[in-house]
């Protein structure tokens, strides 16, 4: 297979995105954007199975995929549900303005 | 991973919660006025079936789907357990909702999807089994947190748990991918005996599975320095909701958690009980010192309920049959224990005045004299007073951790206990000893509130005075892992 960069770097940019995901939810306060940050890490997951999946030849991690994006669908609508019910009460979706239980 | 041996047995308990939460959610619809609790006596049919049926097939040890699901006795322990919880969850839920204005029958599917989840976890033998129980669970506990659309702080508490528990689940599933990396295969069995011999180039990816399924169940069980979410979530969402995050997630986080590291990961123990005993010191010592400085009885149990999270990991540490043993067992005390401390709760509390501060409870001992012997009883056994579930249950945890040399660790779990007693006590001191010039009136009879309370009251003794059986039965069920 020439061309095709190794397993190493899928796994690199994987971790990498990972990384970016999990610091934005640390550190961003908007929830949508917290939510964004938790969906890239759900994709990085998705890139780690697809890539292991194609050097040890096996299809599970593929159809690993389908599971997650099918959970992560279920919870995007879930999650923005929940958001507009807070946006509805407060008018914002900061995390720091909502101080009703100590965050 | 080979789907074609399909194990009826083993879907048996999880089909019976299916049908009930889908009959519950088309009944709604024939359901006019706000009356919902006949749909709560439906889910109380189902559980109660589910339980029966996991029950019955205590020895057949199904098990199909290429080993990923199972019904083996670990998971028909942590089935009744579960049943139990989700039986009396619906009856505390049948008077609280009532009592707080909410006729929503979506509340009753959503609570069935919930425990069908955490039994799905507890049969789970495949990490992404695994994954698609916890998030069944955690996406219709989701919405239960936040049900309570008209208060604010129930939606708060709903997206903090929304936030944090997607959080937690994205450690989870890298760490699932880095366990695919390293096996080729994300079923248990499987990667129990290729532990046995691991390759150089394994190890790496196997210990950064490690480090991250640690994560996500530290998340769920709401160890610290995972627990930040918990006080919050508990004190916002619905009271018969924090009592079934409480007890089931925890429960059957702890089922997921202990059957990968107790059975698949063993033979990292060495490598991981280094990483669980910090967290366990930390969650009993952040858990107690905090409790000793909340106002508000949710949050009090909150951290109670992390400090009990690090007792149990004491017994994870131990890594063996005894310390095994020992966190189901328990994890069913604190069950009993816990749900009776929320009922009491619910029942202290009317609409729109929810008496959900300790000083709420001053003189409530002696005008009530059936709620204050309940809450006695319960505060005592949390606190590990002899003859109640939560000392027995402590008593094991500690003896297995002593057996394995874990001595030290033993002792400041036991001075955390004889801190906690403070502030457990503090509530009873309150209840027969403190004055409150605003006196909680008209707590009114709730038949299926005191049905709870007899029935937790009874088991937290009867479980502490007779253990014996309970502790076989969970010693087989640890058994089973791996036969």
């Amino acid at each position: 297979m020439t061309g095709v960069a190794p397993t190493s770097y899928y796994i690199a940019l994987s971790a990498l995105l990972f990384s970016i995901g999990a610091i934005g939810m640390l550190v961003r306060r908007n929830a949508i954007v917290m939510f964004m940050c938790i969906e890239l890490m759900l994709n990085a997951a998705n890139l780690a199975f697809v890539t292991f999946a194609r050097q040890q030849l096996s299809v599970d991690g593929q159809v690993i995929v389908f599971f997650v994006m099918t959970v992560a669908a279920a919870e995007a609508a879930v999650g923005l549900a929940i958001i507009i019910a807070v946006f509805r009460h407060r008018q914002t979706v900061n995390a720091d303005e909502l101080r009703l239980l100590r965050w | 991973m080979l789907l074609t041996d399909i194990s009826w047995p083993a879907l048996l308990p999880g089909i019976i919660v299916t049908v009930t939460a889908l009959v519950v959610l088309v009944a709604d619809l024939f359901i006019e006025g706000p009356d919902r609790e006949g749909l709560g006596w439906i889910g109380l049919v189902g559980m109660v079936a589910a339980g029966v049926a996991s029950a019955v097939l205590w020895n057949a040890n199904a098990g199909g789907f290429g080993d990923t699901y199972l019904l083996d006795r670990y998971a028909i322990f942590f089935n009744l357990v579960l049943c139990l919880t989700g039986v009396l969850t619906l009856l505390m839920s049948m008077d609280y909702l009532s009592s707080i204005g909410l006729a929503s029958g979506e509340y009753y599917v959503m609570l069935l999807l919930a425990v069908l989840g955490m039994m799905v976890m507890a049969q789970a033998n495949d990490l992404i089994i695994v994954f698609l129980g916890l998030e069944l669970m955690s996406i219709s506990i989701y919405v239960l947190a936040g049900i309570w659309r008209p208060a604010l702080r129930s939606s708060e508490a709903a997206l903090k748990y929304f936030l944090l528990g997607a959080f937690a689940s994205g450690f989870l599933l890298f760490g699932i991918a880095m366990a695919y990396g390293a096996f080729g295969t994300t079923t248990l069995t499987p990667i129990a005996s290729q532990l046995a011999h691991l390759s150089v180039e394994q190890r790496p990816l196997a210990l950064a599975a490690t480090g991250l399924l640690l994560i996500g169940f530290g998340f769920k069980i709401a160890a610290v320095p995972f627990h930040s979410w918990a006080p919050d979530v508990y004190e916002g969402a619905p009271t018969s909701v924090t009592a079934l995050m409480a007890v089931g997630v925890k429960a059957a986080a702890f089922a997921a958690f202990a059957r990968v590291f107790l059975y698949a990961l063993d033979t990292l123990a060495v490598d991981w009980t280094w990483i669980i005993w910090p967290l366990a010191v930390l969650s009993m010592t952040v858990g107690n010192v905090a409790a000793l400085l909340q106002r508000n009885i949710k949050r009090m149990l909150a951290y109670s309920s992390i400090a009990h999270a690090g007792y149990l990991l004491v017994g994870m540490i131990a890594a063996d049959t005894d310390g095994g043993a020992a966190v189901l067992f328990t994890l069913l005390g604190y069950a009993v224990m816990t749900l009776g401390a929320f009922a009491v709760v619910i029942a202290v509390g009317r609409r729109g005045e929810p008496n959900e501060e300790v000083s709420d409870y001053a003189g409530l001992g002696f005008r009530y004299p059936f709620l204050g012997t309940c809450m006695t009883i319960f505060m005592l056994s949390m606190s590990g007073i002899p003859l109640f579930v939560g000392f027995t249950g402590k008593f094991f945890l500690f003896s297995a951790a002593i057996e394995k040399g874990w001595v030290w660790l033993v002792i400041i779990a036991a001075l955390n206990s004889v801190l906690s007693v403070y502030y457990y006590v503090g509530v009873l001191m309150q209840m027969y000893m403190g004055e409150n010039p605003r006196e909680v009136q008209g707590v009114a009879q709730r038949p299926y509130l005191t049905a709870t309370l007899l029935f937790t009251a009874f088991a937290t003794i009867a479980l502490g005075i007779f253990p014996s059986w309970a502790f076989d039965l969970a010693r087989s069920a640890v058994q089973s892992l791996g036969t």
